[in-house]
């Protein structure tokens, strides 16, 4: 199975934090602090990366997100488990 | 008392299964209150468990199962008190909590405890003392204590190792990372996976099932193969106290009760 670009990842990741949090898909872009943009806390940033696992069907340990509040940085996080 | 509705939990008897749900809102954190009506519970469970085959614990509120011990609580608890005094105060629970811990561990019929979202900390060690964990897809497990300069102190440590191979006890807990259902039950420690929403209803389907055996059998199983470590528990109690009275535990406390931010569940 090939592994997917980080373009491909970071867009699921987008899909997937607008679909979840309902927030309209084209209101997400790379960049933003998605603490922000979704207006989400930590509890339901643990939500978020729980489903990211699910999906990438990988292990990413939540202190891996220290520091990182972007979509961007958070994709290359997981693109370096996959 | 075969039901009783509190202010942090209820319990009720539901198809021959107890059913503790824990209510307090904003996730179920341990403090003096909920101590209280565990306790209650404790003191129910012998005359409640003649009439039922299973114990299912889990959560009503959406957050998730449990956040663990009320860390606003024990802060303001040492802010206010003389060092000694919250000293004694900090023990005096854990010798509480503990003795509810090891009468659930101990209860003769079977424990599952059906969790989803946030199972942190106490609230990880609540579902420990379970024979059974059902866990729903959201599922988080974590014992996040050192980040907080302490070990988990409600009979966490012990339990694990009882459980679990000492290299994955190290992981978790020398990381403070929490993990998901995935690997919780890759690690032995979760036995049945459920949809988002669901661990109760697999829960009840269950309690039906071990509901079937005869109980006398269950309660001399269940004694023979699930020692409890009343030693190393007390160990516990001792080596929490004597990392609690130190500064950076205080320092620890206040960040993460003062964090306005919005990560203070994050490592």
């Amino acid at each position: 199975m090939s592994v997917p670009t980080a373009d491909h990842t970071l867009d699921e990741i987008l899909n997937l934090a607008a679909l979840h949090f309902k927030v309209p898909r084209e209101k997400l872009t790379p960049d933003d602090d998605f603490f922000k943009t979704l207006g989400i806390d930590s509890l339901q940033a643990l939500d978020l990366l729980t489903r990211l696992e699910h999906h990438f069907r990988i292990e990413l340990p939540d202190y891996e997100l220290q520091g990182v509040s972007d979509f961007r940085t958070l994709a290359n996080r997981i693109q370096a488990r996959l | 008392m075969s039901d009783f509705k509190g202010q942090t939990l209820s319990w009720q008897i539901v198809n021959g299964a107890i059913e503790l749900a824990l209510h307090r809102d904003p996730c179920n954190e341990i403090g003096s209150l909920t101590l209280d009506e565990l306790e209650k519970f404790a003191a129910a469970l012998p005359e409640l468990a003649n009439g039922a085959h299973a114990l299912i614990v889990h959560s009503t509120l959406k957050a998730g199962f449990s956040a663990g011990a009320d860390l606003r609580e024990l802060f303001q608890r040492g802010q206010e008190m003389e060092k000694g005094a919250a000293l004694r105060g900090v023990r005096e629970f854990l010798e509480r909590i503990h003795s509810v811990m090891n009468a659930l561990d101990a209860a003769p019929l079977t424990t599952i405890a059906a969790v989803h979202g946030v199972t942190f900390g106490g609230g990880f060690e609540l579902a420990l003392v379970c024979d059974i964990i059902i866990a729903d897809r959201m599922a988080r497990f974590c014992f996040p204590e050192l980040r907080l300069g302490l070990i988990p102190g409600f009979g966490g440590i012990p339990r694990l190792k009882r459980d679990l191979g000492n290299a994955v006890v190290r992981d978790l807990l020398l990381t403070g990372r929490s993990f998901n259902v995935m690997k919780a039950q890759q690690i032995g420690l979760v036995s049945q996976i459920a949809a988002e929403g669901e661990a109760l209803r697999v829960a009840r389907a269950t309690a039906s099932q071990v509901g079937k055996f005869d109980r006398r059998t269950v309660a001399a199983a269940k004694a023979f193969m699930k020692p409890i470590p009343y030693e190393e528990l007390k160990r516990e109690i001792d080596i929490f106290c004597d990392l609690y009275s130190r500064p950076a535990v205080e320092e620890g406390l206040r960040r993460f009760v003062e964090n306005e931010g919005v990560q203070p569940y994050l490592p």
